[in-house]
């Protein structure tokens, strides 16, 4: 936490005060105790206070619960990643002191619940500032003594608004909010155990932090949510009226949301049998003229590759959501990974080309489930929308769209046509546009839609020039998307020695290691790419502007040493100048890996060119 | 957002011919019925004598004898000989993959309520591959029709046992003859919960047409098995039915309760070549009416509001 100023005032009691312009807060317990929901609160606190805020969380994937932590970076500047070390770690059990100690910075507050916290190295007292709390015995105590320690998150949440100085009217009115419509007691409970946090007095803390008011100004209110609710409400505004899936983590909250909400739409949100049924239903729900919704997770999106493969024949419009969590296999459900691009690129037999986007920030998911359902009407054709484990779950706040403006009606027109071939080879756009059944064709000619290779109205054929032409249609679709697409934009000097490559979630650290390096005097600099496949046109011109490129994404290495979006763009663009920074821990980037393994980049590069 | 934002609404739809008139709508009953000529599309790929044919002749019968127009028969499939219908028939269509015409099917029945679906497949599509989907589209009573093609054997990839081959069946993956129990249709459909099941064969166009016709009034999931055979690879498979071939086609007692779970179970004990008809049906909600009401009881709430405004009502507790 970058201190700003000192007030050397120290007024009732109160400990004086430091202004800051962000904080980092971990908060480690178990999953059970209600952690998310402290981070929930500092992020909308933050959300309705303008300034910006990114979260980070594990969850075990065990059922009954298990260590978890949820970590919040608030500040009055741009926040774009979780941030590498915690100036606060909050600490309800010893497993939580010992295991994340670590994360906090040389001379950070440890604040512990001395109930459960006991044991300490005498080299850590040294290194960080220790403050004990009998969090859950405190709570017990002022909740009614019930013996149960349910509230300490509420207990807690009052402690850091105590510490960080945090407005305190509008953190009481989101406790009330949040537990607005159950029990009255229960909201009470939770403002007596907020209260007790507040009041706590804490003797070993020696002073308290204030965060500097926000320079950026807005025109529109904040809203904060995670990424996975931002899909769901993106999709909602797009006009998808019908989904289906199948629970996968950490793909089920955005089926959940879907459920609960299209119905007041009039649409509906399907929990099948199985991947391959969902799928196959939402493909079923687009023909029947209304782009429709599926998604999954890894194992999911490999079950669905058959029925996606006919979606790419058959040129459905559809869109796919892929939540990416660590692989092969059942691999690390709850883990970030980013290694699903190869399946959703070129996942299933024979030559299907689809549209893959990813988005970068949660506001990207809202807007890139609108784009992911228009290009797939534009061009009627499957899209996969690549999100990750890390996104799904984190928090931010970002500019309340105006939905007013944004939301669409896509009501399929199922007036009579004279004629129509869906794949009519002389369109002058080339793309196929389908009539939904229902719809009267003057010509008594209707078209038919299948996985077999077929003439222009869909029926089955085994001729080699109807082959070629049609796999060249689908083709040229998405070459002709690819020079529709927006060029990237260099961020940072568009010349220098190093470019760093981002797609999906690594954006964020991408930059701040950008910075990072920039505040250092090197010449760094960074571009993302969101469109996958087809990739946009400009990147080869970028590219020429640096001696080094590393793309950064957290897939392994593979046989030749080259991560999944390496080897693409190593494919396409034929530049041995790109090579890969790559890592699968399952954690999201930390600037400082990123800082340190482009420099070991540099000179390994170095080396190879000097021998 | 970017250069993809695209009008709200419908897109454009190309290929309207210039001098084909765009038909008017029109009443229904304005319309002239369709012949068998109008009805019928691609000639089908099926070998001659296969019984597929007669289940299609009775399709057109069917749409003929409703009055059904074009625009409203919607005909699904899967993969497999009996599964090529869709081609043979000129309405909007869908030939899907392997095992998944019904919940492909089932997407459309419930976002078109305006439509009934017609699914036709094979014993292999229907029990093997797709045999999850047969279970959870019967249980969840999706309105559809859906039409079995038996033939006790796999057709398309000539002459593999398949999921209702009898004991015995000496095919080119069991020389041997079949040493796996077949799966008897008409217990897993009543098992599984479809509320319409019914038995008949392509030796018998009339039977075949009244089960098609029955099946389409049913509200709820409708379960045929049509016995039809395949010349090629089962020849006389199902003899024992024929009566030209020296068979009984033995209807299903006048006195049997079709709403009677167990009698029903019971009566589908001996399928070799057991009884033909209407052997269970009940009434129960279907899925389309389950949905139907939620949305009803959701969109009570929100009357009056613009999509966009009962999302804002979402975005503003997000705040």
């Amino acid at each position: 936490m970058s201190a700003v100023a000192e007030s050397g005032q120290s007024a009732g009691g109160q400990p004086p005060i430091t202004r800051v312009s962000e904080a980092i807060i971990r908060i480690a317990g178990n999953s059970q105790d209600g952690i998310q929901a402290i981070g929930g609160f500092l992020a909308r606190l933050a959300g309705r206070s303008e300034q910006e805020v990114m979260t980070f969380m594990t969850i075990p994937s065990t059922i009954s619960g298990g260590p978890s932590i949820f970590q919040v970076r608030i500040g009055s500047g741009e926040v774009q990643s979780a941030g590498d070390e915690a100036d606060m770690l909050l600490a309800f059990y010893q497993h939580s002191y010992d295991n994340h100690l670590s994360s906090l910075k040389l001379g950070g507050i440890v604040l512990y619940d001395s109930d459960h916290v006991t044991e300490f190295k005498p080299e850590n007292l040294d290194k960080y500032r220790h403050v004990a709390v009998p969090i859950s015995s405190k709570t017990v105590e002022a909740i009614g003594g019930s013996g149960r320690d349910k509230g300490k998150n509420v207990f807690a949440l009052g402690l850091l608004a105590r510490i960080y100085d945090l407005d305190l009217d509008k953190l009481k009115r989101l406790v009330a909010e949040r537990f607005a419509g159950k029990d009255p007691k229960i909201a009470e409970t939770a403002i007596m155990a907020f209260d007790a946090g507040y009041s706590f007095q804490l003797q070993d803390l020696l002073k308290s932090y204030q965060l500097e008011h926000s320079q950026k100004k807005i025109g529109r209110p904040q809203v904060v949510m995670n990424g996975n609710e931002a899909i769901a409400y993106g999709l909602v505004a797009a006009g998808v009226r019908f989904g289906a899936g199948y629970p996968i983590t950490p793909w089920s909250d955005i089926m959940e949301i879907l459920r609960r909400e299209l119905p007041k739409y009039g649409g509906s949100f399907q929990q099948c049998e199985d991947e391959i049924a969902s799928i196959s239903m939402a493909i079923g729900a687009s023909w029947g003229g209304r782009v429709a919704v599926t998604g999954s997770s890894g194992p999911g999106i490999s079950l669905k590759t058959e029925a996606l493969g006919w979606a790419c024949m058959a040129e459905m419009p559809l869109v796919v959501v892929d939540i990416q969590r660590g692989g092969p296999s059942t691999g690390m459900p709850t883990n970030i990974e980013q290694s699903d691009l190869n399946i959703a690129c070129f996942g299933g037999h024979g030559d299907s080309p689809r549209v893959v986007i990813a988005p970068a920030t949660v506001e990207d998911c809202f807007y890139s489930a609108i784009e992911a359902v228009n290009i797939a009407r534009k061009f009627s054709t499957p899209v996969i929308l690549l999100s990750d484990q890390g996104i799904a779950t984190r928090i931010e706040a970002f500019p309340e769209p105006d939905l007013k403006a944004i939301c669409q009606d896509i009501t399929p027109d199922f007036s009579p046509v004279a004629d129509h071939k869906p794949y009519d080879l002389a369109a002058a756009d080339g793309i196929t546009r389908h009539l939904a059944p229902g719809t009267r064709v003057g010509s008594g000619k209707y078209p038919v839609v299948t996985g077999l290779e077929h003439d222009e109205l869909g029926h089955p054929t085994g001729s080699p020039k109807l082959h070629l032409q049609m796999t060249a249609k689908r083709r040229n679709k998405l070459k002709k998307l690819g020079q529709e697409l927006p060029k990237p934009v260099v961020y940072g000097p568009a010349e220098g020695q190093v470019l760093l490559v981002s797609w999906g979630s690594a954006q964020g650290p991408v930059r701040e290691a950008v910075d990072k390096f920039r505040s250092l005097g090197d010449a760094v600099s960074a571009v993302h790419v969101k469109y996958i496949n087809p990739l946009p046109e400009g990147l080869a011109e970028i590219f020429k502007g640096f001696r080094h490129i590393f793309v950064v994404e957290l897939t392994d290495e593979g046989l030749y040493g080259y991560g999944q979006f390496a080897a693409v763009l190593r494919a396409r663009y034929c530049d041995p100048k790109i090579k890969g920074i790559t890592k699968v821990d399952g954690l999201t980037w930390k600037v400082k890996e990123i800082v340190d393994r482009v420099r070991a980049g540099i000179a390994a590069a170095n080396q190879a060119s000097q021998a | 957002m970017s250069v993809l934002d695209i009008p709200f609404g419908v897109l454009p739809r190309t290929t309207d011919t210039a001098g084909l008139p765009v038909p008017a709508p029109l009443a229904d009953s304005d319309r002239k019925p369709l012949t068998k000529k109008e009805i019928s599309a691609d000639h089908p790929t099926w070998c001659p004598g296969c019984g597929d044919f007669s289940v299609l002749a009775l399709y057109f019968k069917l749409i003929e004898k409703r009055k059904m127009h074009h625009e409203k028969v919607t005909t699904v499939a899967g993969i497999g000989c009996s599964s090529r219908f869709p081609y043979f028939v000129q309405a909007h269509g869908a030939h899907f993959i392997h095992g998944r015409a019904l919940p492909f099917a089932t997407g459309v029945a419930l976002s078109r309520p305006d439509l009934h679906v017609c699914v036709f497949g094979g014993d292999g599509d229907a029990f093997s591959i797709g045999g999850n989907h047969f279970t959870h589209t019967a249980r969840k009573n999706v309105k559809l029709t859906y039409v079995v093609m038996d033939n006790n054997v796999y057709g398309l990839t000539k002459n593999q046992t398949s999921p209702t081959s009898p004991l015995g069946f000496k095919s080119k993956t069991d020389v041997w003859g079949a040493k796996d129990r077949p799966i008897n249709p008409i217990k897993q459909a009543i098992c599984a919960g479809a509320t319409f099941v019914a038995r008949t064969s392509h030796t018998n166009p009339n039977h075949v047409l009244q089960m098609m016709e029955a099946a389409m009034d049913h509200d709820g999931f409708s379960f045929i098995q049509c016995l039809s055979e395949c010349v090629e690879f089962y020849p006389g498979a199902f003899d024992n039915s024929n009566p030209r071939k020296g068979g009984k086609f033995d209807l299903v007692p006048a006195d049997h309760d079709v709403t009677d779970e167990y009698a029903a179970y019971k009566l589908a004990e001996d399928l070799a070549p057991g009884k033909f008809g209407v052997i269970y049906k009940a009434s129960r909600p279907t899925k389309n009416a389950n949905e139907q009401a939620i949305i009803n009881d959701h969109q009570s709430k929100v009357a009056g509001l613009a999509p966009w405004q009962i999302l804002q009502k979402n975005f503003d507790r997000m705040k």
